[in-house]
């Protein structure tokens, strides 16, 4: 089997995130990492191919500090990774982003088909969880999004995903396009052999002219919204008291005087 | 600046016929924006009433006639049909991970702009529509504009409140073509309703007390404040990574986001993965043993205590002041 997983990388959690006047994550002097969620999807990956045979290659778009996520899931343990990189792709939106990402799995089928790709639930940094589902009708794929269970046998794929208020089970042919929720494992640690592989693995980059794209079609430019405004929440103003045996009434009280009673 | 008049479309959620609270706050945000039309997916409504009350001009039943017609390609199909058929400019759907994948397919198959999570939605002097986004665990507030002529927008549940339109709309109930499959390869092997609480739903309640590891598994002094102020009963990671709640009530980025007007954490630390789920709640109220607790940063009122002790007695003292002691 031959999977492709898409990994992203976020600014870290951690860090003090924020934007730049023009509205884009500020991805300068912020720590980044590989995206927490998209190790779900790297393990999910490795244990299909663990069981089955096949290679995972790891996918990732964005600047040279997106390298780290694709050595990071190297270090996992995926045989070899690509990033895409282009200065026209700065500012791309979910479509552009998935419009990309499409034409790389492409690329990467020259070799030998893709039977499956992989993509973490949603991305640290925009929330959207959207380009799993672009991606998919980018590659006309079945869709088989937020599987907080995956397994593959004879050639078709099973997902378990639990939505707001009912819980599906999926199945689809292969090839296919699957997202996993933190839900569907554990992802590992790398080991030191993986650490040592990662260290010397070669992470070719492609452009959008090795992509056959159109610079005019990514981009801050062609994206469908545009930030007008960024600007940091003022901190909460908050009061904290000591239990002294009236905690629960002056609480009571707090949401009394605050009209949150009614 | 003309008054708009191409139609708003807001799919509209229901349960047992009746639409859900965040139905009518999707109206209530809708027809702000234009003349708002109810689209209704399933078997159609018991009563029209509610909808009509809070402005739909039209009522568009879209049945749903087999699973597969309602995953998100088809669902997203069929609304796609109706924007064409209406002329609506904007799309507006209740935030949830299901909905969002409705959502990209609809804005890739229309070529409309994708706002997700807005916790407010207008038009600008041009018609534009624009939206107000929190970002990194709502330590940021975003302002975006669609570029392109239509918009396909998810409004987080509690962004508006819900309110009866000054002149009720006529809500004209109009069956739509069904969905359809729009993928004959993906096959539903099985759909199971989860059964619903008898309390509010934890995404839509204004009100939701979440208990976190420092309940220690005994969730009866959350329930009892949830039930004293009428709201929802949420859970961190921890709490549902060792089932003492179900992972439906898990508050956070990977769970259910939620904004309600009042949320109160007990027993929660406030990590980050949970901050991005609730930092946007109007007012932030904790209670922990920890005074150096992370929540008591972004508290708006802080407790230090005993959960154990601190949630009864706030609960008597609101059911006194409350009158229902
Ligand atoms: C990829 C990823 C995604 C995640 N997504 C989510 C998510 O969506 N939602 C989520 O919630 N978490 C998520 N987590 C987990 C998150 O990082 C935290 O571990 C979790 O939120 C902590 O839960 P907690 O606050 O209940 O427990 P703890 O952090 O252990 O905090 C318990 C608190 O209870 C206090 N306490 C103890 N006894 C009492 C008492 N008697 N009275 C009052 N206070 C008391 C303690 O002082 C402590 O502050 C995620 C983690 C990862 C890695
Ligand atoms: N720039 C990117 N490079 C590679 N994968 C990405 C990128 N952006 C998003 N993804 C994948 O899509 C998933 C959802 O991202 P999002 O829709 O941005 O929340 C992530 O978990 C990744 O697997």
């Amino acid at each position: 089997m031959k999977i492709v997983v898409c990994v992203k990388h976020v600014p870290d959690l951690q860090a003090d995130r924020r934007f730049t006047d023009d509205g884009r994550v500020d991805r300068e002097g912020v720590d980044g990492t590989l995206n927490e969620l998209d190790e779900n999807a790297v393990e999910a990956a490795l244990r299909l191919v663990e069981a089955a045979g096949g290679e995972v290659i790891a996918l990732t778009m964005g600047p040279d500090d997106a390298e780290d996520a694709v050595r990071r899931a190297l270090q996992m343990g995926v045989h070899r990774a690509v990033r895409v990189t282009d200065d026209a792709l700065a500012g791309s939106d979910a479509f552009a982003t998935a419009a990309v990402l499409a034409a790389a799995v492409r690329r990467l089928a020259d070799d030998g088909p893709v039977d499956l790709v992989v993509t973490g639930m949603a991305a640290l940094d925009g929330l959207m969880s959207v380009v799993p589902t672009l991606l998919a009708a980018h590659l006309d794929l079945p869709q088989l999004t937020l599987a907080a269970e995956l397994s593959v046998a004879d050639g078709v794929v099973r997902v378990r995903r639990d939505l707001d208020h009912v819980t599906e089970v999926l199945e689809a042919p292969l090839p296919a396009l699957v997202s996993v929720t933190d839900q569907a494992n554990e992802a590992r640690y790398p080991a030191f052999a993986g650490i040592m592989a990662a260290r010397k693995a070669q992470v070719p980059v492609w452009s959008l002219a090795d992509l056959g794209l159109d610079p005019a079609a990514v981009g801050g430019a062609a994206a469908r919204t545009r930030v007008l405004e960024a600007s940091p929440r003022p901190p909460r103003e908050g009061v904290v008291i000591t239990d002294t045996g009236d905690g629960g009434r002056r609480l009571a009280a707090f949401l009394a005087e605050n009209g949150l009673l009614a | 600046m003309t008054a708009p008049t191409a139609p708003v479309l807001a799919v509209v959620e229901h349960h047992d016929g009746r639409p859900r609270a965040s139905a009518l706050e999707l109206l209530t945000a809708g027809r702000a924006l234009g003349p708002v039309h109810a689209v209704w997916l399933g078997d159609p409504p018991d009563d029209a009433g509610p909808l009509a009350a809070h402005g739909a001009a039209v009522v568009h039943v879209v049945p749903v006639p087999t699973p597969e017609a309602g995953l998100p390609a088809s669902v997203a199909a069929a609304l796609a049909g109706l924007a064409e058929a209406t002329g609506a400019d904007v799309v507006l759907l209740a935030s949830g991970f299901g909905a969002k994948e409705v959502a990209a397919r609809l804005a890739h198959a229309t070529g409309a702009a994708l706002m997700v999570d807005a916790s407010a939605v207008e038009r600008d002097g041009e018609g534009r529509v624009v939206t107000t986004q929190q970002a990194f665990a709502a330590s940021w507030t975003l302002r975006s504009a669609a570029q392109v002529g239509r918009a396909v927008v998810t409004l987080r549940s509690n962004a508006v409140r819900a309110t009866p339109a000054e002149t009720p709309g006529a809500a004209e109930v109009r069956v739509a073509a069904p969905a359809r499959p729009a993928d004959p390869r993906v096959r539903v092997v099985e759909r199971t309703a989860r059964p619903a609480s008898d309390r509010p739903d934890v995404g839509e309640a204004d009100v939701v007390v979440v208990g976190g590891r420092g309940t220690q598994g005994d969730f009866s002094p959350v329930e009892d404040l949830a039930d004293a102020l009428g709201g929802a009963v949420g859970a961190t990671r921890d709490v549902t990574d060792e089932g003492w709640q179900p992972h439906d009530v898990m508050v956070g980025q990977t769970g259910v986001t939620i904004s309600p007007r009042l949320y109160v954490g007990a027993g929660v630390s406030g990590a980050v993965h949970h901050r991005g789920g609730m930092q946007a709640s109007g007012t932030i109220v904790a209670v922990n043993t920890d005074p150096d607790a992370p929540i008591f940063e972004f508290a708006d009122f802080g407790v230090v205590g005993d959960l154990a002790e601190v949630l009864p007695q706030a609960a008597a003292e609101i059911r006194r002041l409350r009158g229902q002691a």
